[in-house]
């Protein structure tokens, strides 16, 4: 870490650099970007993995922390803080020149907080409407809903992007630039379309048939999650970490409460780890089911849908037998699990296994070597190792590009580091990869659980923990590998039962972010199958 | 009419939990009387119609997937003829609204529906899209479906299960049963808006209903 440091006090020599449950290095607006210059440019290890953008309302100050990996040594991590004090226009500097996942982040960041960025070539609102009044995550944020009434009337949408770019001189310049073409033949696909697998909306330019430009407008489904956390306690905002991407539910929770119980130092019975990795496993292997299901069917293959959500039908049976829930299984609770494991489930999670092996099989054997499937995804959609970093491709689209990005390897958690398995990476980049890695993974969950199953621990499920949960002053982050990437929680508490300001990292946004590249001039009926490849949950990316 | 005269295949009118609700509806229709003749003909459109609801999934979250699970192996919405998702608005007789509804949305959510041929039915599925559900403070949620379009069955939970929804579906067979195609005598439900723009001038409305007196 020592040479990180030399490096940082190179580049910017007034930086604060703290040793915190992360390396932490504060900036002024101004040496922001060259300090990442030069961790981006690190040779022996370069920062080059943007894991997460957090905009942030200190009251006195506004401004953004950004959490920097290496693609070399996913377990080295580096924030980075800057703000500005000046709340009328705040103004920082993008970093979308060196990370393209920083598009749609400072955009999402400009939305919520109204922070705008120098030289970002995009500076719309992510999420919300360009016309809301407001910024909500500014704790100053007025919530009146008479500002920001329901509306029945159409809305149209403006293609125009403003933007402030610096010019030689230093001066700063604003303008607006079309993002479209004038005699582009535009398509809207969704937000209510069956294929964008939830509301997403796709402004898509064509060439004929083929795919020119994709622009991306999120947020139809836009909760405000971020903003709900801040007015409750701890275990209040369990349950709606399960319904951002609800088809990795208990992987998310279990990503909260490991926060939390790091934070509050809380040790957790090895009784409920063993219950909270099976469950993990087993909700791996649901969430890869409907993708994989979702896929084909994308691909026009309804009876595999059918097959799919059949084996995926066993695992939540196990779920509902557990803990009464099917898709959203209330299992994981601050300081271990709340409920214990029902007599047979040992006996049912041994009986899945030999029966899914079997399936996985067939699966292979009636679609996976279809010469029309293989046609619609050799090939398609190819994403290199350099894009999926740079986009922060995680989860199995990144690995099907060669990108090893466990979570599970690279920083284990909970009983990931007494199990052994193998991280699925594929390196061809196409849709092909990211189908089969899908399938591998489900192969390797299965592993995992074989371990774990016999050796359950008798003991207590649950730690004691207060009924009022305080955390101790200061940023607290845990990243997961949930079933669609890294997904990450960041606290800042300031001391009260209440977070300060809690943030999701959303794997699915960088799987959304990266659509345009890669269904570029492909066909447009490809662009069904490549979204499906890609496998995002949109509640999971507007929060 | 009494209310156990309805029936529909899948479950006898003794097991159905609310009776009552059905049975208000039905001495609404009816308070004028009925038409003997035509009536017979009602019969039968009406158990053309109620076996074979088109539905139309308007799923944005969690209660879609419910939805798909629903639809496919295991649970079959094929067993009451409702199997043929559409996905166009225009061939659909029952939208479905499947998860939270928010301020960006709804005008979409109105147009979908505006798009949909008569006679034509919503189902709100889950807390979201009844009440706002978990998100009810939120700024940007939209406090029920019920704001935008009309609702005919509300279905709780979060996510409500497939067996759950099937209980909604099925009340809203009965409801589609016992209906007026002759004399068009449909009660359409108002929806309860707190504001709205007026899509001509732009200028936002204030709008006094049974919820906000």
């Amino acid at each position: 870490m020592s040479n990180i440091q030399d490096i940082i006090l190179n580049a910017v020599p007034e930086a604060l650099i703290e040793e915190k449950q992360k390396l932490t290095v504060t900036v002024e607006p101004k040496q922001l970007h060259p300090l990442v210059k030069a961790l981006y440019e690190n040779k022996d290890l370069p920062f080059d993995y943007l894991i997460s953008l957090i905009g942030m309302d200190w009251e006195d100050k506004l401004g953004v922390i950004y959490l920097f990996s290496s693609s070399k040594d996913m377990s080295q991590e580096i924030a980075v803080i800057t703000a500005t004090e000046d709340r009328e226009n705040p103004l920082l500097y993008s970093i979308t020149d060196m990370y393209e996942a920083a598009h749609l982040n400072e955009r999402e960041v400009y939305a919520m907080l109204g922070i705008r960025f120098i030289n970002n070539p995009d500076m719309r609102r992510f999420l919300l409407d360009g016309d809301w009044n407001g910024y909500p995550l500014c704790k100053d944020y007025d919530a009146d809903p008479t500002l920001n009434p329901i509306t029945i009337a159409n809305k149209e949408i403006t293609d125009l992007a403003p933007r402030i770019m610096e010019d030689e001189n230093g001066n700063l310049v604003e303008s607006v630039a079309n993002i479209f073409d004038e005699d582009d033949y535009i398509i809207n696909i969704g937000p209510q379309h069956p294929s964008t697998h939830g509301v997403m909306h796709f402004r898509t330019a064509l060439n004929g048939e083929v795919v020119k430009k994709i622009d991306v407008n999120s947020g139809y489904i836009h909760r405000g999650i971020e903003k709900m956390c801040e007015t409750m306690t701890y275990p209040q905002i369990l349950h709606l970490t399960d319904r951002l991407d609800y088809l990795s539910a208990g992987m998310n929770r279990h990503a909260l409460c490991m926060c939390i119980e790091k934070a509050a130092e809380i040790e957790v019975p090895m009784r409920a780890e063993y219950i909270r990795v099976i469950m993990d496993e087993l909700n791996r292997i649901s969430s890869h089911l409907l993708a994989w299901a979702a896929h084909c069917n994308d691909l026009g293959a309804t009876t595999a849908f059918v097959y799919g959500v059949r084996e995926r039908e066993h695992v939540l049976d196990i779920f509902d037998k557990t803990c009464g829930g099917r898709l959203i299984i209330n299992q994981n609770v601050v300081g271990g699990v709340m409920f214990d494991i029902y007599p047979d489930f040992q006996k049912d999670v041994k009986a899945f296994i030999p029966y899914m092996r079997e399936k996985l099989v067939e699966y292979d054997d009636f679609f996976s070597h279809n010469p029309i499937a293989l046609n619609r995804m050799v090939n398609v959609g190819n994403m290199s190792r350099e894009d999926a970093i740079t986009y922060a491709v995680t989860g199995p689209a990144g690995r099907g590009s060669g990108f090893s990005c466990d979570v599970r390897i690279h920083k284990p958690y909970s009983l990931y580091e007494k199990v052994e398995f193998k991280e699925v990476i594929r390196t061809e980049g196409d849709s092909y990869a990211r189908y089969m890695n899908r399938l591998d993974e489900i192969e390797q969950s299965l592993h995992i659980i074989e371990q774990l199953i016999d050796d359950i621990p008798e003991g207590e499920i649950l730690a004691k923990v207060k009924p009022i949960i305080r955390l101790p002053e200061g940023q607290y982050y845990q990243s997961v590998e949930a079933g669609k990437g890294e997904f990450a929680v960041f606290i800042e508490s300031k001391g009260d039962k209440f977070p300060y300001r809690v943030k999701f990292r959303s794997p699915s946004l960088a799987a959304v972010s990266v659509m345009p590249l890669i269904c570029k001039d492909e066909l447009l009926t490809d662009f069904i199958g490549i979204g499906g490849s890609m496998d995002y949950v949109i509640p999971d990316i507007d929060r | 009419m009494d209310v156990n005269k309805v029936k529909i295949k899948a479950l006898p009118s003794d097991d159905f939990k609310d009776n009552e609700t059905l049975q208000a509806y039905i001495d609404e229709l009816n308070a004028t009387g009925t038409n003997v003749v035509v009536g017979k003909l009602d019969q039968m459109i009406n158990w053309g119609r109620a076996n074979s609801l088109w539905p139309l999934a308007f799923a944005t979250s969690c209660c879609g997937i419910e939805f798909m699970a629903a639809a496919a192996a295991h649970y079959d919405l094929a067993r009451f003829g409702m199997e043929v998702v559409r996905n166009s608005p225009r061939q659909a007789d029952l939208m479905v609204v499947a998860g939270t509804i928010v301020h960006k949305m709804g005008p979409l959510l109105r147009r979908v529906y505006d798009q949909m041929a008569e006679p034509k039915y919503v189902v709100a599925m889950g807390a979201c899209a009844i009440s706002g559900g978990p998100f009810v403070n939120s700024y940007h949620v939209i406090n029920g479906a019920d704001k935008i379009i009309p609702v005919d069955v509300y279905i709780p939970g979060c996510p409500p299960r497939p067996e759950s929804l099937f209980y909604g579906l099925l009340q809203l067979q009965r409801k589609v049963k016992v209906e007026k195609f002759f004399g068009n005598k449909r009660i359409v439900r108002p929806y309860n808006p707190d504001t709205l723009i007026n899509p001509k001038t732009g200028e936002t409305v204030k709008v006094e209903n049974e919820f906000n007196k």
